[in-house]
């Protein structure tokens, strides 16, 4: 049994010990403990890990309500009720993927309860991935689990919270020792084979779609490959068929969702086989989709990007102009449209102003990097 | 989710509203302070925000390399007109509001007679944010 394996059985074994009574709470930290001294263990694996889990857990919870002294009654019933009332295991991991998703819990809060409860990291890895204190993360879980005890279990997330969170995790990337996109890519998988929702698989679509392409799109430090300039031999073939291949199965339903069509769009992307051979019209016609869905200005100013592309940079522009000022990455935008319009010296001066107002420091590079390109371009024209 | 620098200035901030240095308040007005900004920490720590927090001491130098085999060159103390860093306090939280939300707290920090110093806090975003994965320039 692979770390892996282990911690998909995570969710199940805290089903389990809320099944026979045991509190939320006090059984996910329990459930926590029984994972680390399952990880201690590695090299001497139990036969059967599950089983295992759930008497080191069990036996931890009960340490757990007996160290606390005001919990003594609940102890009682407990022991009263070794066995809840029986139900499906794929329920209790959906239920369960609600609560750590609650709408009452800050998306900071949500992601991390959604790593511990339902991914079956340690406290130490996700605190590792999101750059803060053990302790600290520690302490949003207690408090995300207080939230969620004190708004109450019968009103969970739902299936549109639990897939925001997933994505968020995804779009968080990878530092430390975990991958967060693979980690929210298993557990998508994982939320598609509980319930039955095409976005859920759009959604999964989407991601296998962006992933397939992660080593084309990253240099080795890190940084930014733009789409025009990626070794499309990098991207991983056989993902893109499999994220086109559920989205295939999940448009038929014919109940398009944001998720289905953002994947759409990256399906049209990752189909061309060179930058040149790109449906350019169809991307717009699918952005159209999207706003009619969702109007947001990032989904306005990718738009324009595309309209750029199928109908020349002026077309661009003017698709541009009805996009906020004040959005993170329309001067980068604006710079391409005005540099594809031949206009570099404007072009020079916002990709500078988009390295200025970049939210990281990868975009910030790639954006000063295309400034000097430009500003190089415009000192060898005057040559 | 956005990381926050909180950086407290000895030197180079609007000013406040008392000018009277650390070193002259009374000793239990000193120790008020001292107690607040532990106490601070350890809310953001029960909050699930804190990051990191340091003090710096006021004397410090420029440090220049000077060639290849010769020791850097030093130059300081720092001017009198410099800008100076107290410390700085890092946090993680999830919107910008909260963050200009701490700052505003942490500004309030009891001084000379346990009234609010009304410090300014300058107030940094954290070039960290990961690049949502986009088909676009």
């Amino acid at each position: 049994m692979n770390v892996s394996e282990l911690r998909a059985l995570v969710p199940r074994v805290l089903g389990v010990l809320v099944r026979r009574g045991a509190d939320f709470a006090t059984a996910e930290d329990a459930v926590q403990e029984a994972l680390i001294a399952a990880l201690d263990r590695a090299g001497d694996p139990p036969d059967d890990a599950q089983a295992w889990l759930v008497t080191v857990a069990w036996r931890k919870y009960l340490d757990l309500v007996r160290s606390d002294a005001s919990r003594r009654t609940r102890e009682a019933v407990v022991d009263l009720e070794p066995e809840g009332a029986p139900a499906a295991a794929t329920d209790e991991t959906l239920q369960l993927y609600f609560l750590c998703a609650h709408p009452d819990l800050t998306p900071s809060s949500a992601i991390a309860l959604t790593l511990r409860a339902v991914g079956g990291l340690t406290t130490r890895q996700i605190a590792t991935a999101y750059l803060v204190p053990e302790r600290t993360m520690a302490q949003r879980i207690s408090r995300a689990k207080r939230v969620v005890a004190a708004a109450g279990v019968d009103r969970p997330g739902d299936v549109v919270t639990v897939m925001r969170v997933l994505y968020l995790v995804f779009n968080e990337g990878y530092s430390g020792d975990v991958d967060l996109a693979a980690e929210a890519i298993r557990l998508t998988r994982q939320l598609v084979a509980l319930v039955d929702d095409p976005e859920v698989h759009g959604l999964l679509a989407l991601m296998l779609l962006h992933h397939a392409r992660r080593a084309g799109r990253t240099r080795a430090d890190g940084g930014i490959v733009p789409l025009a300039e990626q070794d499309r031999s990098r991207w991983d073939r056989a993902l893109i068929q499999e994220g086109v291949t559920i989205l295939q199965a999940a448009l038929a339903h014919d109940r398009l969702g944001e998720y289905q069509a953002q994947a759409a769009i990256a399906a049209l992307h990752a189909d061309a086989p060179r930058v040149e051979e790109t449906d350019w019209v169809q991307i717009v016609e699918w952005y159209d989709e999207l706003l009619g869905i969702t109007d947001t200005p990032i989904i306005r100013l990718n738009r324009a990007v595309a309209v750029g592309e199928a109908d020349g940079a002026p077309a661009g522009l003017a698709a541009l102009a009805q996009v906020d000022d004040d959005l993170p990455r329309r001067d980068a935008v604006a710079a391409h449209l005005h540099e594809r319009n031949g206009d570099l010296e404007l072009a020079a001066s916002l990709y500078a102003s988009a390295a200025r107002k970049a939210p990281d420091i990868h975009e910030r590079d790639h954006q000063i990097r295309q400034a000097a390109r430009v500003h190089e371009q415009l000192r060898s024209g005057r040559w | 989710m956005a990381k926050y620098l909180f950086l407290k200035h000895y030197r180079g901030a609007p000013p406040m509203a008392t000018d009277v240095p650390m070193s002259e308040w009374a000793p239990d007005d000193v120790e008020a302070h001292i107690q607040f900004m532990g106490d601070f920490a350890d809310r953001l720590v029960e909050t699930g925000e804190f990051v990191d927090g340091q003090a710096l001491a006021p004397d410090g130098m420029w440090v220049r390399h000077d060639g290849a085999g010769r020791p850097p060159v030093t130059d300081g103390p720092f001017a009198e007109t410099k800008d100076l860093i107290a410390g700085w306090m890092v946090v993680d939280v999830d919107t910008e509001d909260r963050a200009i939300e701490l700052a505003g707290e942490l500004s309030a920090a009891p001084g000379p007679d346990g009234e609010p110093i009304l410090e300014w806090i300058e107030v940094r975003p954290f070039l960290a944010t990961p690049p949502t994965p986009t088909d676009v320039v």
